[in-house]
């Protein structure tokens, strides 16, 4: 990865070892040396965050395997037994299924920041397409996983969802069959999904390998939105950024433990609590929190296929960043009118949640229409204009300068926001 | 700019307009359906009671756990199952404080299904503590043939219930800790047959009618310690007993949580004043070295 090692080995057997195969070298200079603009601010935090709640997931997902049966019979009272009779069952479990939450918090922060800052931009393109590969892995992991309790929600969330797959012409149905391995979400179903929870996380982190290698070719993006150019914009990963992290990091885990240890059932559904039951449909059939956005847009549009084109569409839309944002300027610092349409668009996703969350009657549709056309607006026609019409703000000539508040008419505020 | 904060301005104003088109919009078609008398699945939020398990330092009262489970026998198990509880968990820390031979004396009374043993045959034995609650059905059709419907089982039932608390209070009671949507849909349900016409009739049950005709009537169990033996009592020790059977690792689980978080926030403190150390050296501070 960039940036050139400057570790030198001291000890006969490092240098032995280093020579051989120079991975500490590679490790210094990627996450001791590094030079990270020094500009920086906390929004920047959640890379590390999300790695670590990768790493966390993966480490309670492979403990809770351990005594967890992917049998419809049993997978719910192996779930209760989990709660019940294994030591900490109910940490762990607890743990993995707000961890699951709480990593789409600041999956979402993240990709807001770098839609914020225009990080997708070039030379950044091939970064934001392998983490957009990692948001689509992480949707399907997330569906996975619930469907693995076998409770009410879990069976009939993954009813409706794969059922998806019948609106499909001509083939659909011979897919969703062999989606199901059967002709109903049962048994079959279960054990592909939990072969399938278990595999994805560690593609997730082969593709975390590729998001932080491409990251550290250019360098992270800035507030500044601007390419370091000196030594001066720069400070070292490590220590500066290491402690920062470490910081953000133990903060977002007081929200974490808030969750895991106080509230551990608010954002699970209560009727999950009930054995799955392919007799009686729920009153309402609500996913988890993070998939509400696109749940509100597949259920603003009555006809299922172009419904179910659009929902993927929503999440699709977002790889093409890039060359639908016309812009030269990165930065909403400098971008007056961006920033507008980005806190708009940002109101929009949570609207979208609350109507994913309501029952899909008269008025929740409607405002979920117009929230809709406002989610592809933003990406099909606010996005290309506002690149040439826009008036941006001049920039600074260096992030040295932008931390000064050397630049233009726009305050220091606007640059750490 | 002026310019451009007109236009700014017209922009927010069209964004709020078409919101509050849809907000109101979307208010309408339920005053719609309640006008036209639709009410199925209607429910008034049941009111919230006081629990000695809510919060930070939330704790089971153990003597209200073991009348809770008095009124669970007396009454409750002659038709509800509580599957996933066995005999054991009744002394469990944090649990209804029942002795160990308090355990096994109770266990000893019921007859529990075993077998096959060396003959063959599948026998009844008396039962064990480490054996679960039984049925009083043999099966599920045989509950629906006598009641008319399955009863639910108990052991989920307070995490299993709850009720709709709406904006903009779902925002705030991650914040007060507020867990108890089951038990006090549960205490609202036993309180809730107030129509003397209809016994399928309750005030709290979604779409109001209910398969259970009232199961509790004042005096019916007999408490041993003096509380008042009244529907409501019993409605809210059974509750809370509810509450032990679906999250019996409660009380385990906010003293150690008491412990992270003292913990992460010593941590927090400590890693901030060395991140202020660290990024006031000199090399990080560019006011220092402005040519």
């Amino acid at each position: 990865m960039s940036g050139e090692s400057t570790y030198v080995p001291k000890s006969r057997l490092a240098k032995w070892f280093e020579s051989r195969l120079p991975i500490i070298g590679l490790v210094h200079s990627s996450f001791v040396a590094f030079p990270n603009p020094r500009n920086l601010n906390y929004w920047w935090t959640f890379g590390g965050i999300l790695s670590f709640m990768l790493a966390a997931q993966i480490v309670t997902g492979v403990v809770l395997a351990m005594h967890y049966t992917p049998q419809s019979g049993l997978a719910f009272d192996s779930i209760e037994h989990i709660m019940r009779d294994v030591n900490y069952g109910w940490l762990l479990r607890y743990a993995h299924a707000n961890g699951a939450s709480m990593f789409f918090f600041a999956l979402y922060i993240h990709m807001f920041r770098g839609i914020y800052y225009g990080s997708y931009k070039s030379p950044r393109e091939v970064l934001w397409l392998l983490g957009v590969i990692i948001f689509l892995l992480a949707i399907a992991t997330a569906f996975m996983g619930y469907v693995l309790p076998w409770g009410q929600m879990s069976f009939w969330g993954a009813t409706v969802i794969t059922s998806l797959f019948t609106a499909i012409p001509l083939v659909g149905d011979s897919i969703t069959t062999w989606l199901w391995g059967g002709y109903a979400v049962d048994n079959a179903t279960l054990n592909r999904f939990f072969s399938l929870h278990y595999l994805l996380p560690f593609m997730i982190a082969g593709v975390v390998v590729l998001h932080v290698w491409a990251l550290h070719v250019h360098g992270s993006n800035n507030p500044a939105g601007i390419e370091k150019k000196t030594d001066k914009d720069t400070l070292s990963f490590h220590p500066y950024f290491t402690v920062k992290d470490g910081f953000a990091l133990v903060c977002f885990l007081v929200l974490y433990t808030w969750l895991v240890f106080y509230v551990p059932s608010y954002l699970y559904d209560s009727d999950n609590y009930i054995v799955a039951n392919p007799l009686q449909t729920p009153v309402h059939i609500v996913p988890e929190w993070y998939y509400l956005p696109f749940y509100a847009i597949l259920r603003s549009i009555p006809s299922k296929l172009i419904g179910t084109a659009t929902m993927f569409a929503a999440v699709l839309i977002i790889a093409f960043l890039p060359w639908l944002d016309t812009s030269k300027v990165k930065s909403a610092a400098y971008r007056p009118l961006y920033r507008i349409f980005f806190w708009l668009f940002v109101a929009c996703c949570v609207l979208l949640g609350y109507m994913g969350s309501q029952p899909p009657e008269g008025g929740y549709v409607l405002a979920a229409r117009f929230l809709t056309v406002y989610y592809f607006l933003f990406f099909l026609v606010i996005l290309p204009l506002l690149g040439r019409y826009e008036k941006t703000k001049p920039l600074p000539v260096s992030i040295y300068d932008a931390v000064l508040g050397k630049h233009g008419h726009a305050k220091p505020a606007d640059v750490n926001p | 700019m002026r310019q451009e904060n007109a236009s700014r301005r017209g922009i927010g104003l069209a964004f709020v307009t078409a919101l509050a088109l849809a907000l109101t919009a979307s208010g309408r078609p339920m005053l719609a359906e309640t006008g036209q008398g639709s009410n199925l699945f209607e429910q008034p939020k049941p009111p919230r009671q006081e629990w000695t398990f809510n919060g930070f330092f939330g704790r089971y009262d153990q003597a209200q756990l073991q009348r809770g489970f008095q009124v669970y026998r007396e009454v409750c198990s002659n038709c509800h199952s509580l599957k996933l509880v066995a005999f054991r968990n009744l002394a469990d820390p944090g649990g209804p404080g029942f002795s160990e031979a308090q355990v096994k004396a109770l266990a000893a009374k019921y007859q529990i299904k075993d077998g096959p043993n060396d003959a063959g045959d599948i026998f009844e034995r008396p039962g064990r503590p480490s054996d679960y609650f039984p049925w009083n059905f043999p099966n599920e059709q045989a509950a629906r043939t006598a009641l008319g419907a399955v009863p639910p089982d108990m052991s989920l039932l307070a995490k299993a219930r709850s009720y709709e608390r709406g904006f903009p209070l779902f925002l705030i009671d991650p914040i007060i800790q507020y867990q108890e949507q089951g038990p006090d849909y549960i205490y609202a349900i036993l309180n809730g047959y107030t129509n003397d016409k209809d016994p399928n009739w309750n005030e709290y049950m979604p779409g109001h009618k209910i398969a259970m005709p009232m199961p509790l009537s004042d005096g019916a169990v007999d408490y041993e310690d003096g509380s008042p033996k009244a529907v409501q009592q019993y409605a809210k020790d059974v509750a809370a007993f509810l509450m032990w059977a679906a999250e019996p690792k409660l009380e385990e689980r906010k003293r150690l949580g008491f412990g992270v978080l003292i913990f992460l926030s010593i941590y927090a403190l400590l890693f901030f004043a060395a991140k202020n150390k660290i990024w006031s050296r000199p090399e990080a501070h560019v006011d220092l070295d402005t040519q």
